[in-house]
């Protein structure tokens, strides 16, 4: 066993060990483990959020797409700023509106904003089919990180389950608690190694960062850029508009904001996370140090840039840091995603489920202990779809972002004043969008083949964009031809809330 | 508040802006691809600017309680 295997084991252990300790001195009944009984302060709340930006999807995933496609990869850095703005007004009135009601999960809030079970159902299987693609990113992520990392020690397939079980440990006995305490060992781990990094490589291989741009674009002439045609300034405002949308449609992340202690916390929020969010250019300076150095990696390779570039750089007990900062990164989120999906199975689908069968409502104890025993199985499924392999990290994320964003049409809708669309049109707005969704990523279409005679400049738009526009007026006439329904909904949840 | 919540359009106008007038990799700009920069400043403006409409914020004052509460 060599030295970076036992460095990355050790950190894996440490995680367990957080991740298990969290639960002491809590009655972990389904509220506590699920959004913490809503006492977080701003500072776990915080962890919460950053941990959703530093996961294996930027680790990997970031300097990967750096490395692969240079200019376009800025895009991650501009959903980071539309998202924190838009985070500030959406934010509190969920927040406030669950603790109002009691609220667990992300469909339970649709359910009670729009007084429709059936559309918590619809919400909870969009969310179960959206954060799979998410937890395989994770573990597809994980093994490479292990494999890579312990110079083939362990096989890609033997790190996934490792740190799967791992994950579902802690996650069954301390749910969100778990991920929070986890969180703090992972934060500190990747941010050292990130700047560290971002800082050496550059200065190792080029003499200095600027150095560095000036080689590439010399040998890369525009690889800095934006190219012309494909993904290029529309193709990326178009992006980062999608992913900014759907940045808190995540349903792990709606959820996080359960745990606030208060709206104060949720709106400070705005301007750290932000500044967190800047380390994204250390990952960046990993990717493109790699471009010169270790040239002709395609495909999902791109993904090992990080880990190429560094264990051709340094000794094996550096690289095991490395790996296991990014081991916390896919296991922590892993651990989010994982009590996400186990919630809205057991809370939102099972709890259904039983209702309409034998017309008998579980209550909360019998729930939590579905959702417990809920994780282990969906980590299987993760796994099984994690040994398929395929695609990239970050392509893999963008088509999971295009299935979620579809729920902000109706949540922007639910938390206006008047709430101007009925239950009928969200459904079918919802269900229109995923539809598409679904249709182009099957098919592959592009823009210009869906609509031929559009003008040039906006043939690169993603495609998002357009199962979100279809939602849309989807969701609008629909809501025409039910306008009374909007009316009488809303007049019930305003009587219920009297009540 | 009213007037300053607005502010938070400046960076958006900066995010979505910026790829269609500032494509260009040179000049560097505090030493980074001058895109690349562009957007790392657009970020920190966020940060600066949501500071702003945090602070002029009534309902962030110590012991504000939302009417109806």
């Amino acid at each position: 066993m060599n030295i970076a295997l036992i460095l990355i084991f050790g950190t894996m252990l440490l995680a367990l060990w957080l991740g298990v300790r969290a639960q002491r001195g809590k009655d972990m009944s389904l509220e506590q483990w699920t959004v913490a009984g809503r006492g977080f302060g701003a500072g776990l709340v915080f962890l919460l959020m950053a941990g959703e930006i530093y996961t294996t999807f930027v680790f990997l995933g970031g300097s990967g797409f750096a490395y692969g496609v240079g200019g376009p990869a800025y895009y991650m850095l501009g959903f980071g700023s539309l998202s924190f703005v838009l985070s500030y007004w959406i934010l509190p009135p969920i927040w406030r509106f669950a603790k109002q009601h009691r609220l667990l999960s992300q469909p339970d809030f649709f359910a009670k904003k729009f007084n429709s079970p059936a559309l918590g159902i619809l919400v909870a299987l969009v969310g179960v089919v959206a954060l799979m693609p998410y937890l395989v990113l994770q573990l597809k992520g994980l093994g490479i990180i292990v494999s890579v990392a312990s110079y083939s020690g362990l096989s890609s397939t033997q790190g996934v389950w490792i740190g799967a079980i791992v994950t579902v440990i802690y996650v069954m006995v301390s749910g969100v608690h778990g991920s929070a305490w986890t969180s703090v060992l992972k934060d500190f781990l990747v941010l050292a190694v990130a700047i560290f990094l971002g800082l050496y490589l550059p200065w190792h291989y080029y003499g200095g960062i600027t150095p560095m741009f000036e080689a590439i674009e010399l040998a890369k002439p525009g690889f800095l850029a934006l190219p012309a045609t494909g993904k290029n300034a529309v193709w990326m405002t178009s992006t980062v508009l999608l992913t900014t949308l759907g940045f808190y449609m995540w349903p792990h992340m709606f959820m996080a904001s359960f745990t606030a202690k208060s709206e104060q916390s949720l709106r400070r929020n705005a301007y750290t996370l932000p500044i967190y969010q800047m380390m994204l250019l250390f990952v960046f300076f990993v990717g493109f140090a790699t471009v010169l150095q270790i040239p002709g990696l395609t495909g999902p390779d791109i993904d090992l840039a990080l880990f190429k570039i560094s264990i051709a750089t340094f000794d094996p007990w550096v690289v095991g840091i490395i790996g296991a900062a990014g081991v916390l990164t896919a296991i922590v989120p892993g651990s989010m995603i994982l009590m996400a999906v186990s919630t809205l199975l057991a809370n939102n689908v099972y709890r259904a489920i039983r209702k309409s069968s034998d017309n008998a409502e579980a209550d909360n104890r019998h729930i939590g202990r579905v959702a417990k025993l809920a994780a282990p199985l969906v980590m299987l499924v993760g796994l099984w779809f994690t040994l398929q392999g395929g695609q990239t990290i970050v392509s893999l994320l963008l088509m999971a972002y295009s299935l979620v964003t579809q729920l902000f049409p109706a949540l922007l809708a639910s938390i206006m004043p008047s709430r101007p669309v009925s239950k009928a049109g969200a459904i079918v707005g919802i269900l229109v969008g995923e539809a598409t969704v679904a249709v182009l990523s099957v098919t592959k279409m592009t823009i210009s083949d869906l609509i031929p005679f559009i003008p040039d400049f906006l043939k690169d738009t993603n495609v998002g964009v357009v199962a979100l526009t279809l939602n849309v007026i989807a969701m609008l006439l629909v809501t025409a031809a039910t306008r009374s329904g909007a009316k009488q909904d809303s007049n019930q949840l305003r009587a219920d809330s009297i009540a | 508040m009213s007037a300053v919540r607005y502010l938070a359009l400046v960076p958006v106008a900066t995010v979505m802006l910026g790829p269609f007038f500032f494509n260009r990799v040179t000049p560097f700009l505090f030493g980074l691809p001058f895109l690349l920069s562009w957007m790392a400043l657009s970020l920190a403006m966020t940060s600066v600017v949501m500071y702003i409409v945090y602070r002029f914020d009534p309902r962030n004052a110590p012991g504000y309680v939302e009417l109806g509460e």
